[in-house]
């Protein structure tokens, strides 16, 4: 049973695209504090760069590509939302969910490796915040991926079809972050 | 929660309609008036352990070593962890929840026209959230080695090495209490901005929703953009004490300014955070017992938001002793002053509103002109500690520590005591002892100033705010200075034992009270057309707006109010 408010649109924007995003809004802050940590440091310490140049830049550019192209497939989910075809909605979604496993199994591959070259969270410096930015981005997408999959359930149904558009905006966002980590874990060395 | 529960029993025939059983009608509820309520009482009952922690900690300062009625002598490690638990108790726990979330919850929707927040689930989690939060925060005084006694701002090393604070269990669950707390004010704070945004009333543009609801909601923004940086600061911190890394250890290439950076880039919004609320239900008290327009709703607005975007450029007013640039302490100093501006503004309209009005010294009007008169002094003495050359030597003294409580306790105690007192009548359907209110008012009043005015003066001899016995302190230990803290010391207890009267004439209000009808104080805002208290839904039809909030005494009407509702 939902309340009439839910169903207001005083501002002309539907209530749940609004929410989704205040919820980015929040989300900039949190990796823009990490991010603006990282930066500052990274300035400070010469040091960080041979750090850094232990990361797999080739791994990083291959996942940026899966992720941009999983955003293309949100695109298109939505487009097929927007012409009330729930099926192939969920259809491209379930193609986005697959772009972020892909980006999840090659993450995990490069994490590992790292582990046993011995740069864990705990070797300080650089490491602690390749840790935490990349494994809070991919905590993000592991989110992303199991909402998705919530909403494209609904939309094979062609029920809440407005959702589709919702996820694909906070799937973009999770994009524009990794477009910001990828350079400044992986690049600059 | 037991009274909780009895108070909302007493109400059953104004919605029979309600037959769940009462766990699910008061714990698993989505109705924001409920919600709003478990704000409010798990945020009053805290408040009762915060204050219990003051109560301890100052007959220590006062009669130094002697065992403290109700607690016994108080060692050095039990006094680090009163103080830090009292700080972030009643900040965290007390005035965000009541402030924030509490009024947020019961009146925005009521203050708008709809008959629940937007997102009704959202809203319970949220709750759900916080109190498994409490929970963490309940553990954390209670296990092994005792709570965290690193002060309610966590500076690492102190915090994030066991080997310093002893308290490896205690640290780690007060932080993750604080993180799990975010969250959940978080998801409250979206779904606040979104109502306020999208569900008015038919009619209500956004310069007819009254000064509270746009408090709590730039209020809401300001945490929202603030937070972030801590949460990623807590999850930092939190690995530098469980896994062992070191992003603020300096032995080890971290950096320990960065936490405090993190913190305040928070920490100072949020004063904000929980000032605009209160300002904003002084507003609406002081216009309906003054029977007046507000003077400048617009500008007010706008000097709301001034304040918000100013909020965010003076957080290392905190860290002028922490070795940052003094180019950049003077930077700061201009922000610092500069932000006084919009809260003197505001303090000159309320007065402007009070001027020529036709003012009812009723409790809930006492409680507001005390709010401006003892907020004035904290913002005063704020001026002094935002120029970085005097910050220096009032750094860490009783100074700031009675500065902020001068800001604080006007927010979370007499602002909310205003709020209560005006709301009562709607919350639950019967009013207040007016008498045994004004007797809490002076009893808390007074003795409030008589704890504070003791600690500038303190400060102002160099009195340092973290030592525990000031015998090592020749210079400290000076009966004069000793007799200050016995006054602060028993005006605090002359304080405490005043509250009980407000607890009983609470709770016995609540069921023995005279009815209240809809509208008893004749105000214009939308909530005054619903039932008292109002129903699931609030309204049998939702009401429309014609007009902004605080048309009273116009000219030519009969009625010295008129209600945002009526047509003509």
């Amino acid at each position: 049973m939902k309340p009439i408010a839910t169903t207001r649109s005083s501002m002309n924007i539907a209530t749940g695209k609004l929410a989704v995003w205040w919820v980015l809004v929040s989300e900039i802050v949190i990796f823009g504090g990490v991010l603006g940590s990282y930066i500052m440091n990274r300035i400070a310490h010469v040091e960080w760069g041979e750090q850094a140049s232990h990361t797999n830049t080739w791994a990083g550019a291959f996942n940026t590509f899966v992720l941009l192209t999983s955003s293309l497939f949100a695109v298109l989910a939505h487009q097929a939302a927007e012409k009330h075809d729930g099926k192939k909605a969920a259809q491209y979604l379930y193609y986005t969910c697959f772009g972020g496993l892909i980006f999840l199994i090659v993450k995990s591959f490069e994490w590992a490796h790292e582990i046993r070259e011995g740069f864990v969270i705990q070797s300080g410096g650089f490491w602690g915040y390749y840790y935490v930015a990349a494994g809070l981005h991919g905590f993000h997408v592991l989110a992303g991926m199991l909402v998705m999959l919530w909403v494209a359930d609904s939309a094979k149904k062609n029920q809440d079809l407005h959702r589709v558009e919702n996820v694909g905006l906070y799937w973009h966002f999770v994009d524009i972050v990794w477009i910001f980590l990828f350079p400044l874990l992986y690049i600059a060395k | 929660m037991a009274n909780h529960h009895d108070t909302h029993d007493h109400h059953d025939g104004a919605h029979a309609h309600h037959d769940e059983g009462w766990f699910k009608k008061y714990f698993w509820s989505t109705d924001h008036k409920i919600i709003g309520f478990q704000y409010m009482f798990t945020g009053m009952l805290l408040a009762l352990l915060g204050a219990f922690m003051a109560y301890v900690f100052r007959m220590q300062l006062a009669f130094p070593g002697q065992a403290v009625p109700g607690w016994g002598v108080v060692s050095p490690g039990q006094y680090n962890m009163l103080i830090t638990n009292h700080g972030s108790i009643m900040i965290f726990w007390v005035a965000m929840p009541v402030l924030i979330a509490g009024f947020g919850n019961y009146i925005i929707p009521l203050m708008i026209g709809a008959d629940d927040m937007v997102f009704p689930r959202l809203n319970r989690l949220s709750y759900q959230l916080f109190f498994v939060s409490v929970l963490l925060l309940i553990a954390s005084l209670v296990v092994q080695n005792g709570g965290f006694g690193g002060a309610w701002t966590a500076y690492p090393p102190l915090s994030a090495n066991k080997d310093f604070n002893l308290t490896p269990l205690g640290s780690s669950l007060w932080l993750g209490a604080v993180a799990v707390e975010f969250v959940a004010f978080l998801l409250g704070g979206i779904n606040f901005i979104v109502t306020a945004m999208n569900a008015r009333a038919p009619g209500m543009k956004a310069f007819d929703v009254p000064i509270v609801v746009w408090t709590i909601v730039i209020a809401s923004i300001l945490f929202m953009a603030s937070v972030g940086p801590l949460v990623a600061g807590a999850v930092m911190l939190l690995f530098d004490q469980l896994l062992g890394t070191s992003f603020f250890n300096p032995n080890r290439g971290g950096d320990p300014i960065l936490w405090q950076h993190l913190f305040w880039f928070f920490g100072h919004p949020e004063v904000y955070v929980v000032l605009l609320p209160a300002m904003g239900i002084v507003a609406e008290v002081m216009t309906v017992f003054a029977r007046k327009k507000l003077f400048a709703y617009k500008t007010v607005i706008y000097t709301i938001v001034a304040t918000g975007v100013l909020s965010f450029f003076v957080w290392a007013h905190h860290q002028f002793v922490a070795g940052i640039d003094p180019r950049m302490a003077n930077v700061f100093t201009v922000t610092t002053v500069l932000i006084s501006i919009p809260i003197a503004e505001m303090c000159f309209v309320y007065i402007a509103t009070l001027y020529g009005g036709s003012i009812t010294l009723s409790t809930p009007m006492l409680w507001a002109l005390a709010f401006m008169a003892e907020f004035m002094l904290g913002g005063v003495t704020g001026i002094y500690l935002g120029s970085s050359g005097a910050d220096i030597f009032f750094h860490d003294t009783y100074f700031v520590v009675a500065h902020f409580h001068y800001t604080f306790f006007p927010i979370a105690i007499i602002a909310v005591m205003s709020g209560i007192t005006y709301w009562f009548p709607k919350m639950f359907g019967r009013h207040m002892n007016d008498f045994w209110g004004k007797v809490h008012f002076w009893g808390t009043i007074i003795p409030f100033n008589g704890i504070f005015i003791p600690l500038f003066v303190l400060g102002a001899a160099g009195e340092h705010r973290r030592i525990f016995d000031y015998h090592s302190f020749p210079h400290l230990a000076t009966p004069e200075l000793q007799s200050l803290r016995i006054i602060a010391t028993v005006s605090l207890v002359v304080m405490l034992a005043f509250q009980p009267v407000f607890l009983v004439n609470y709770i016995v209000s609540m069921f023995r009270g005279p009815k209240a009808d809809k509208n008893p104080w004749k105000a214009n805002t939308l909530e005054w057309t619903a039932d008292s208290p109002p129903p699931h839904g609030n309204w049998a039809e939702l009401p429309n707006c014609y007009r902004g909030p605080y048309e009273y005494s116009v000219e030519g009407r009969e009625l010295d109010y008129w209600p945002q509702n009526e047509k003509a």
